[in-house]
């Protein structure tokens, strides 16, 4: 594989760019691995890429259904924060911020990382408390934090609705070294370093059945024949029922809901941050592609659903806070919208757990959260399976958290997977 | 309809219309969804383990799955719900309440 630097840019300029390798190989499947991911999503591959990588894991092979970059990795809008107050998580979100800030360096691969801050406004003194309390805590724990009064805001971004707003703006939490990054790049960053350490990425792959004895898998049947594996990981947000049924384990505390995004014609520079608007009802977060676009999302559909479509009411209902928050947004044509199926799980945190099958581990229940976090996951995904150890920061995302009443939940919604948002 | 227009049709949004036993069809947007309603609360001297499974553990069906909405926005009847979690068709409607079925039933 060929390295992207300048001289290699340079030196593929006098042949049209015709001349560079693949990206990662279309390799046929082998009769066994190692190691089997299932799900060629960010968190698979950034899970497959760690274990050959930090520990040194040979024959790994990682399932998709689709293409690469088909699924989530492409139905997602880019933020990357690590805004998180309870323990475990804001370790997690940082060392996952942390991945980031180094990952182009990492993958030799531009994930176009922009720490452009993550505005998240608030509209009554009561709120404002809520997240001095909350920001307070990610300063205590090393996190970079801080709160803008109103003034500060107004000079950030100028073009906010300060005058008529139905809640009015009084100012804003913000994290500096939050902001976003290009979804595909990060999803092929990760399937061409992995595949450059010998990971063997199946396209078009689909897992049927899972063949398993009492307490372990022997091997998975698939759209591309029965592949047998000495450890299996599940990394298949949205459909991690579908797969867990399949293996014959029950249910979880899991259920699929759908999150719409939205992505507008281009216009020149208008925001420089990503900006956040929660009050009431509303639900609504924004940023400006490199292209020019308005990329933005609200609320879930509110109930059940494993279409990636979305539905006419949350179109309506993102549209609204758009214009309360931003009016100049008002003429601004929406060129395309679609829905990603996501993990809810019960209390809004992930698992990152091994199984009542000895050598099955589980990455799921990443609700709104999964983009920003899969450097991360990937990271502690192949520590778990690696070493068979939980790392201690993720030692209580398991699924025995909710039976023990340790449930893991930022937002104190209770056990109602589409609040959760 | 031509098949491609059937085809485009059905990749795009849909509204999801609720046929309300009391009220008639209305568009989901009147109504707030609720949950699976296949969940059965086990006894309240029943062990940890079992309330554990029935609050926080779900079946997550993909396919037919029966669900509760409310008609918040109407007569605030609980329904029962078949619908598709892939298509999002609707098999069947009814009131939770096994005694306001009867009511809706004998008012149609």
């Amino acid at each position: 594989m060929t390295r992207f630097n300048a001289w290699n840019v340079f030196k593929n300029g006098f042949t049209g760019q015709k001349n560079w390798d693949r990206q990662w190989r279309d390799p046929e499947p082998k009769k066994q691995y190692d190691i089997i991911i299932v799900g060629g999503g960010l968190h698979g591959l950034a899970t497959a890429y760690y274990l050959a990588k930090n520990h040194n894991k040979k024959n790994i092979a990682v399932l998709e259904k689709g293409w690469i970059g088909g699924g989530n990795a492409g139905r997602n809008t880019t933020i990357v924060r690590s805004n998180y107050m309870l323990p475990g998580n804001h370790e997690f979100y940082e060392h996952s911020l942390k991945l980031w800030e180094n990952l182009s360096h990492e993958l030799n691969y531009n994930v176009m990382f922009s720490q452009r801050a993550h505005v998240s406004l608030f509209h009554s003194p009561g709120a404002k408390d809520g997240a001095a309390r909350r920001y307070n805590i990610m300063r205590l724990y090393g996190t970079d934090a801080e709160l803008w009064d109103l003034d500060t805001l107004k000079k950030n971004i100028p073009h906010l609705n300060y005058y008529d707003a139905r809640f009015p703006i009084m100012g804003a939490a913000v994290q500096r070294r939050a902001g976003n990054a290009r979804h595909d790049s990060a999803v092929w960053g990760y399937a061409r370093a992995a595949d450059s350490l010998g990971v063997d990425i199946l396209q078009n792959c689909e897992v049927t059945g899972v063949k398993r004895s009492q307490n372990n898998i022997e091997s998975l049947e698939t759209s591309r024949g029965t592949i047998k594996a000495k450890k299996v990981g599940f990394a298949v947000a949205g459909h991690t029922s579908v797969l867990w049924q399949m293996a014959g384990l029950g249910n979880l505390p899991i259920e699929s809901h759908k999150l719409q995004a939205f992505v507008t014609e281009s216009v020149k520079p208008l925001l420089d941050h990503v900006v956040v608007y929660g009050v009431g009802g509303a639900h609504f977060y924004i940023s400006q592609s490199d292209k020019g676009s308005m990329v933005f999302g609200g609320d879930l559909d509110w109930y059940k659903s494993y279409a990636q479509r979305g539905n006419l009411p949350m179109v309506q209902d993102t549209a609204e806070a758009a214009m309360a928050i931003m009016p100049c947004l008002g003429r601004i044509r929406l060129l395309r919208h679609w829905a990603g199926v996501m993990d809810m799980s019960m209390d809004g945190s992930f698992f990152i757990c091994k199984t009542p099958l000895s050598n099955l581990y589980l990455n799921a229940g990443w609700n709104y959260g999964g983009f920003k976090a899969s450097p991360a996951s990937g990271w502690y995904f192949a520590d778990l399976i690696a070493s068979e150890q939980p790392h201690k920061h993720i030692q209580n995302h398991n699924l025995e958290r909710f039976e023990k009443g340790i449930n893991i939940d930022e937002r104190g919604a209770g056990p109602d997977p589409k609040l959760h948002g | 309809m031509s098949g491609a227009l059937v085809l485009i049709q059905s990749c795009t949004v849909d509204m999801i219309r609720i046929k309300c036993p009391y009220c008639g069809e209305r568009d989901h947007s009147e109504f707030t969804y609720g949950g699976d309603a296949s969940i059965k609360y086990p006894a309240l001297d029943a062990p940890e383990s079992e309330w554990t499974k029935a609050i926080f553990f779900r079946e997550n069906i993909r396919g037919m799955q029966k669900e509760t909405w409310h008609h918040t926005n109407g007569c605030r009847l609980w329904l029962e719900v078949e619908r598709s979690t892939i298509t999002h068709e609707i098999k069947s409607v009814k009131a939770c309440h096994p005694q306001i079925e009867k009511i809706t039933k004998s008012k149609s």
